[in-house]
Formats: structure tokens, C-alpha cells, sequence
């Protein structure tokens, strides 16, 4: 046998192992966001959103439905990886794979894979929901999709930072409640920056899940506050470190190995 | 060809802890080795060393000729590692378990599973397989360990306390299963704080004590160069009075029960003529004290001195 047939046999085998573990506990992972989106749409944007009219030009629930994807997206793809991997060396069962003659790019990419699985299945749960509330006309499906999916790699890769570094079961929440869930809120999900001061405009563009909403906006809407390359590029220019420095994390055995 | 070289190991800690001290060894291909020492003794990180759970500081590792610093895929190929404790993911189902380690190992699904039902049945855990493996018993576990351990069929072994905590019925068919793999010609080390054990499987045997080699030779050399032995032997009929056995040390424990102690220079058979000689009859004889034992506590000891000295 081959070492790439080797590598994509144990590639396949951390992402059904991924895979299974989100699916078995669906009731927590993946029915939650559902219900949490249907009652955003509820409230935002058909109690509240009749009152706030258009924003960029079109209806307030059709404008805040890319944020919400985006945002199960977001959270999921994250506290999938954050939470398998954390657990596998609380249980240290990560040792089977750190003993096991498997290259750190597969285990990043197994664990990735299994992240971006749930944001997607997640997300495509969130668009069902959105379909009740909003008529979905997509701009362009190979935007929308690509930023799907990029969203959801270059936040499962701070999921696995996060769980290298975690200690305690504490240090995989911080992230998500002090970082993650206030970028997020305050990445244009429920407004357009166009909205605000000219200072937190500025401020606002330091924020990366801007871009990521941005993009998917346009994607879906095609209405857009950012110049969309650059979205993507930026973006790409975070996989491209994330997934660097998640690789030297293992290289070196931080919070793995002693 | 040797199974494992080891050559100046060192190992220090972040918090300046040193674990190896320049440490050398070898282990011979099909030996079954036994790595001895008391706890905090530098077992366990040589050990995660080999198998590259714990970096190294200093020295070279290679494992049937290969290095482990310039092909540690083809080191970790050759490695089958049970460890002291359960490394697994207790919520899993025990043939997943299984069939996950070998998808690691880059075998495919479908062999996977075919590997993992035969490992299963050997260890007597194919009734189990669909159990989460939380609910089985600490013998299971260990054998569960060990399954999962063999299922990419490593040429070595390695056992880090195989046996701890488990009863002495599933201790012994653990015994014979690893014989079986060994004469197999699997290398196979093993660690162990039951020294009897180490004793009746292990033909060479090293001793590490505060992150050194104390000793490492041929079981057979090491046991050879006890100086006394005692036995205890249960009489056929009860004594009275200490007997006079020329040449001999003699203890009474009981009326039925005496401590014979045998020198190097002597023989049992020269201590059996005397016995005769006295017109003793011994029903049973065993020794009082495991000989590894023995020899283990003296060696510990000695170099304990040594280092405080």
C-alpha cells in the first residue's frame, strides 16, 4: 500500500470517526441552532424587521438570513473542533493518533473536515428554517457556497487552536463567549455598517467576520458593505496562517506531548 | 537485527525535572524484554519516547533501523503500544475502537474490521464489540487495549503494566496470549511492578533507576548471581525442635514448616541428601521470596546509595 492510500484511508477514518460523533448527539449539536435561528426570524425579523423597513436595499429578515447562516456556521464549525479535540486529550485518547504513523496535516485535516461537516449540516438546517420566513433567491451559488465553506474551515481551525492550548473545560468557552459570539454580533449579522459613525465603520472593518457576512451576503443578496476580493482574500489570508500555525502546534507537540 | 537501539537518552522537563539521564539499550528482534524500575524511575518516559508521545531533549532512538528523528512514520509503523492507562474513548463502541486504530494505521475499512473481529475474538471481546466501552470490566479494558495494540500486527511491543490491577485468572491467560504473540516473532517489552511475572516471561531484562540504566543483561546471568536463595518447604511429618542441616542455614516457622537458605556455591539437590540424611520428608517447596524480587530491591537499593553516597 501506498503512503497517500495509507493517508486517505486514516483521512477517512478521523472524519467518519468526526462525523459520527456530531451525528450520534444530534439533539445537541445540531437540532439547538435550528431552534435558535427560527426564533432570531421570529423576533428580528418578522416582529421587529417590519418595523426597521429595508437596509441596503432589501427587506430586514431577507438581510439579516446570510448573517444567521453564517453565523450557526460560525459557532458550529468551531465548538465541533474545540470540543473533539479538547476531549481527546482530556480522555487522551489523542495519543491513538500522535502514536499512529498519521502526517499532523491529515490530523488537522481530519478534525477540520469533521468541523466544516457539522457548519454545513448546521447551515444547511438554518436555510431550511429561513425558507419558512424569507424567499431565498440566490445571487450566486458558487460565492455563497465557497464562502460557506471557507467560513467554516478558518473557524474550525481556531476550534483546534483553542483545544491545543485548553487546559480545563473553562478554557474552551472563554473563546466563544468573550471573542467569537461578540465578533460575530458585531460583524454586521443584524446591520449594515453603513449604519454607523464613521470611527466604528473603521472599527468595524478590524473585525474578520465582517467579511466573512459580507461575503456571504453578497453571495446570496448581492448587496454587500465590503469589496468582495478583498472579503476573500482576507479570509484566505487567515486559513493560510490558522492552518499554519495549527500545523506547528503539533510539529512541536504543544499541549500534546510533553 | 535489533528490534529497538537506544543511544544517550535524555529527557528533562519543562519544570527542570530530570527524567533520563544519557540512557543506552538494546533490545534484540523477537527478545521479550522486560524494562524494570520503581516508580519515577524514567519507564514510562522512555517508553513515550519510543512511541512518540513525549519529546525528547538529547540521543537517538531507532526501531528495526529506523531513526525516529528522520522517519518517524516507518518507526511508528513497526510500534504496537498498550499503555499504563486507558487511553480510549470510553463512549466509543469496542469495535470501533479498534477499527479506528487501524484506519490510522492507513488500512482500509473493510480490512479494518476484518482485523479488528479477529483481534476481538484472540482476547475474548467480540460478544462485547458493540458495548460502549465505558461498561466493560478493568480486565476488559486491558485486553481491549491490547487488541488495539496488535490490530496493525506491529513487530514490536510494547506493554507498560499490562497486568496492573487485574486478577491473577485473566492475568495468567494475558501471560499465554503474549507468549503466543512473542513465539510468534513479535518483539515484545514489557514493563511490570509484578516481578514474577517479568521473571517467567522475559529472557533479558533491564533495570532503570533516577534516569539510568542500572542493569541490563540476559535474565538467566541476572538471576544467576543471587547470592542465597531460601525456601520454604512444608514437611511431611511436624518437627519439634530446629534440625541440624550441615552446611545449612535452617529457620522453623512452624512445626510442619521450615526456611532452608541455599548459598550460590550450594546445590538443592546437595540440600535434599541432607534432609534425607536427617530423615526428613518434604511434601511441597517453594521460594519465599520471588528471585527477581530480591535482586531488584538490592539493585535499587545499591544504586540509591550510590547516589546519595
Amino acid at each position: 500500500m501506498n503512503r497517500y492510500t495509507r493517508y486517505r484511508n486514516a483521512l477517512q477514518t478521523i472524519l467518519t470517526k468526526e462525523i459520527l460523533r456530531f451525528s450520534r448527539i444530534w439533539i445537541q449539536t445540531v437540532l439547538p441552532p435550528a431552534i435558535t435561528t427560527t426564533l432570531y426570524f421570529i423576533i428580528f425579523g418578522n416582529l421587529i424587521g417590519q418595523r426597521i423597513g429595508e437596509m441596503d436595499g432589501v427587506r430586514y429578515i431577507d438581510f439579516i438570513v446570510p448573517g444567521l447562516i453564517l453565523m450557526a456556521v460560525i459557532t458550529n464549525s468551531y465548538s465541533n473542533v474545540v470540543s473533539s479535540f479538547f476531549s481527546s486529550k482530556y480522555q487522551r485518547h489523542v495519543e491513538e493518533l500522535l502514536i499512529s504513523p498519521v502526517p499532523n496535516w491529515v490530523i488537522l485535516a481530519g478534525y477540520v473536515g469533521g468541523g466544516v461537516a457539522r457548519g454545513v449540516v448546521v447551515g444547511i438546517c438554518v436555510t431550511l428554517v429561513s425558507m419558512f420566513f424569507t424567499d431565498l433567491q440566490v445571487q450566486s451559488y458558487v460565492w455563497t457556497l465557497a464562502v460557506f465553506v471557507l467560513t467554516s474551515i478558518l473557524f474550525a481551525l481556531g476550534g483546534f487552536i483553542n483545544a491545543v492550548y485548553a487546559r480545563s473545560f473553562d478554557d474552551i468557552s472563554i473563546v466563544p463567549t468573550f471573542i467569537l459570539t461578540p465578533l460575530t454580533y458585531l460583524g454586521g449579522v443584524f446591520y449594515s455598517i453603513q449604519m454607523l459613525p464613521e470611527l466604528w465603520q473603521k472599527i468595524s472593518l478590524a473585525n474578520p467576520v465582517l467579511y466573512m457576512v459580507n461575503a456571504f451576503r453578497f453571495g446570496l443578496l448581492g448587496v454587500t458593505d465590503i469589496p468582495i476580493l478583498v472579503a476573500l482574500g482576507i479570509i484566505l489570508l487567515f486559513i493560510v496562517a490558522l492552518t499554519g500555525f495549527s500545523l506547528y502546534l503539533l510539529k512541536h507537540g504543544v499541549g500534546t506531548k510533553s | 537485527m535489533l528490534a529497538l537501539a537506544i543511544r544517550n537518552l535524555h529527557k528533562t522537563y519543562k519544570n527542570g525535572f530530570r527524567a533520563l539521564e544519557g540512557i543506552d539499550l538494546e533490545v534484540e528482534q523477537g527478545d521479550f524484554f522486560a524494562l524494570l524500575g520503581p516508580n519515577g524511575a524514567g519507564k514510562s518516559t522512555a517508553i513515550g519516547i519510543i512511541s512518540s508521545l513525549v519529546n525528547k531533549s538529547e540521543g537517538k532512538v531507532s526501531v528495526f533501523g529506523y531513526d525516529l528523528d528522520t522517519d518517524p512514520e516507518a518507526v511508528k509503523s513497526c510500534i504496537g503500544l498498550v499503555p499504563q492507562e486507558f487511553n480510549f474513548n470510553q463512549w466509543e463502541p469496542v469495535a470501533e475502537i479498534v477499527v479506528n486504530q487501524a484506519g490510522y494505521y492507513g488500512i482500509p475499512r473493510r480490512e479494518a474490521w476484518a482485523r479488528a473481529e479477529q483481534s476481538l475474538r484472540q482476547l475474548d471481546l467480540w460478544d462485547k464489540r458493540k458495548d460502549q466501552a465505558l461498561s466493560l470490566s478493568g480486565g476488559m479494558k486491558r485486553r481491549l487495549m491490547i487488541a488495539r495494540a496488535l490490530v496493525h500486527r506491529p513487530r514490536l511491543l510494547i506493554l507498560d503494566e499490562p497486568t496492573a490491577g487485574v486478577d491473577i485468572e485473566i492475568r495468567r491467560s494475558m501471560w499465554s496470549f503474549i507468549t503466543g504473540i512473542n513465539q510468534q516473532g513479535t518483539t515484545i517489552i514489557l514493563t511490570t511492578h509484578y516481578l514474577e511475572e517479568a521473571e517467567n516471561l522475559c529472557r533479558h531484562i533491564a533495570i532503570i533507576n533516577q534516569g539510568k540504566i542500572a542493569e541490563h543483561t540476559s535474565m538467566s546471568r541476572l538471576l544467576h548471581r543471587l547470592h542465597t536463595q531460601t525456601f520454604v518447604l512444608n514437611l511431611k511429618d511436624s518437627l519439634e525442635s530446629v534440625p541440624e542441616l550441615a552446611g545449612y542455614r535452617v529457620a522453623l516457622v512452624d512445626a510442619n514448616t521450615i526456611e532452608v537458605s541455599v548459598d550460590r556455591e550450594q546445590s538443592i539437590n546437595g540440600m535434599f541428601r541432607v534432609l534425607s540424611k536427617c530423615g526428613i520428608e518434604v511434601a511441597s517447596m517453594r521460594n519465599k521470596q520471588n528471585r527477581l524480587e530480591q535482586m531488584f530491591i538490592d539493585m535499587v537499593d545499591a544504586s540509591r546509595k550510590r547516589v546519595q553516597g
